[in-house]
């Protein structure tokens, strides 16, 4: 089935496409996260422009977290107060990373910026994942229980000015960590075509601290925000939001997602977190290769 | 009797020159419009005609045919990577003023056979012989090596292509060249021109105009974008927004 998309100017098979999101459904109906680390380079891969296929996963990721954060919300796992924080941040860190995205494509350097950002942060956080989840099915094999970290912020966020009370969270600290963290995320969603789940949730445990029942739903709420944040400032200054190649990918993924909910269920949490590591290890691996390999396309071309 | 001499060597003249003057070229494309829309997948233009001698007779002799079909040109930036501490990073770049988004040549015979190089520079018959512009003074080689490397990916991407032996002539009358538009075509108005040469000379050259062009919802799309980004960008939202929510509700059922 061919398709031709109208921004990218291309026609591409619409089965891969579908079938490209139903993967990235399921991965982020067995994980809990947007997939939009997959589904972006793999479209790079399949030879979309990097710019639309960068825009168009963010919507994807979009429709992903909807059914998550309203499962969420009913089961109170959205701390709504420090949530609002981090989509501030969100929101202005799309608009940093678009002022980066046009600064790094006028010197010809976006690319090398996207690959080296993808095989620093997929591979230290699927390295982090992998060697967790080895070190917790070796204590599940010894029968011994690994002791619990304690719950703790990061002493630097201790050091920041001013303090609010996050209730849900269980937090006392400076509104500015949560907003740096959204900040920052909002960045590489920009840059990058990512929600950034696989380092929101390490981040608001390990750095922030808060109480772990409200993470994934907290996380979730300000993914869903900041990828419309980020689709509205594509739409606004790329205009690389290809809506046809976007629908194809959500309907691929919102239906993947309740099959891999469903998955996920039946699995061992700690044996899918390894698996998870894996592919995002093997995607890191991927973009390296990219990198350091000679490249197919020496010349590129960008419209003066 | 002198004056019957007179008037056959006039009628032979008149021969002799009418033999000599250019022929006469007719052409003619397959389709003067090209629409993206769903379920373009690419498509073959026919570029085809005829040769005739000026009095309107098949051609006494064999011409060699060129066609070219060229999109809009545009000024672009070309940028090339190099390994620098182990990465392949854009490192050098230049700037062109009028490489075509679209080049595709097609002869009866390799170029290098009909034509000089001078004429094929002139005329842009060729990958090779394409005038980029190049913007500020660059030393030639180095122009040499950008412009082969412009041509190597946009072969690559299908864009320029080069057909030795793709127009066929019959009867020394009919020619037809079969020209591949990729599904990523470039939109925009596209000449396509064709030269009959002999003995290494364009004896006659006619041009036609060919739009490529986004039609219906394809169209409309693209326009909504460009136009209407903050719109275009809401609709993309609630699109997404809308799937997401209706997936939960449909499965919530199940």
């Amino acid at each position: 089935m061919d398709v031709y998309l109208p921004i990218a100017n291309l026609s591409v098979n619409g089965f891969v496409i579908v079938g490209l999101g139903a993967l990235t459904g399921i991965l982020s109906g067995m994980f809990g996260v947007g997939g939009g680390f997959l589904t972006t380079p793999l479209m790079i891969f399949y030879g979309i422009p990097p710019t639309v296929a960068a825009a168009s996963a963010a919507s994807q990721v979009t429709g992903a977290s909807v059914s998550g954060v309203f499962f969420q919300s009913r089961r109170g796992g959205v701390d709504y107060h420090i949530g609002t924080v981090m989509v501030v941040g969100g929101i202005i860190g799309t608009g940093i990373g678009a002022l980066l995205f046009r600064l790094l494509e006028r010197i010809g350097q976006i690319d090398t910026v996207i690959s080296i950002l993808y095989v620093l942060l997929l591979g230290s956080i699927g390295g982090l994942m992998a060697k967790e989840s080895i070190q917790a099915i070796r204590a599940e094999r010894s029968g011994k229980k690994i002791a619990a970290k304690k719950r703790r912020h990061h002493p630097m966020v201790a050091s920041l000015p001013m303090r609010w009370r996050f209730y849900r969270s269980g937090l006392y600290i400076s509104p500015l960590a949560p907003l740096l963290l959204g900040c920052a995320v909002g960045i590489l969603t920009m840059l990058m075509g990512i929600g950034g789940g696989f380092i929101l949730v390490p981040a608001m445990l390990y750095i922030l601290g808060m109480s772990a029942n409200v993470v994934v739903g907290t996380s979730l709420w300000q993914i869903l925000f900041t990828t419309i944040a980020t689709t509205m400032m594509h739409a606004l200054t790329t205009q690389a939001v290809d809506i046809v190649l976007a629908s194809m990918l959500l309907f691929g993924s919102v239906t993947g997602a309740q099959v891999g909910s469903q998955f996920a269920q039946k699995s061992s949490p700690v044996k899918l977190r390894l698996v998870l590591a894996v592919i995002v290890l093997l995607v890191a691996l991927r973009m390296a290769f990219g990198l350091t390999y000679i490249p197919d396309d020496i010349y590129t071309v960008a419209p003066l | 009797m002198n004056r019957l001499l007179v008037s056959l060597l006039a009628l032979c003249a008149l021969v002799f020159l009418g033999g000599a003057r250019d022929p006469i070229l007719v052409p003619e494309v397959s389709q003067h419009q090209i629409n993206l829309q769903q379920g373009f997948n690419g498509t073959d233009l026919l570029l085809f005609g005829a040769v005739l001698t000026p009095e309107g007779s098949r051609a006494a002799q064999d011409y060699d045919i060129v066609v070219v079909l060229k999109g809009p040109t545009q000024s672009v930036v070309l940028r090339e990577k190099q390994k620098v501490a182990g990465i392949w990073v854009n490192a050098a770049s230049t700037e062109l003023r009028s490489a075509p988004s679209y080049y595709a040549v097609a002869s009866t015979r390799p170029i290098a056979d009909i034509v000089d190089e001078k004429t094929a520079a002139i005329y842009e018959l060729g990958l090779q012989w394409l005038q980029l512009s190049p913007i500020g003074a660059i030393d030639p080689e180095e122009q040499a090596r950008f412009s082969a490397g412009l041509v190597a990916r946009n072969v690559d991407a299908g864009l320029y292509r080069e057909d030795e032996g793709g127009v066929s002539v019959s009867e020394q009358v009919l020619y037809q060249a079969r020209i591949r538009l990729p599904s990523q075509v470039p939109i925009g108005r596209y000449t396509a021109e064709t030269f009959a040469i002999s003995e290494g000379r364009v004896v006659a050259s006619a041009s036609s105009e060919v739009e490529v062009r986004k039609l219906g919802i394809e169209r409309a799309i693209a326009d909504f974008s460009q136009n209407w980004g903050f719109a275009y960008g809401l609709l993309a939202v609630f699109v997404s927004v809308g799937m997401g929510w209706l997936a939960g509700r449909l499965f919530a059922l199940v």
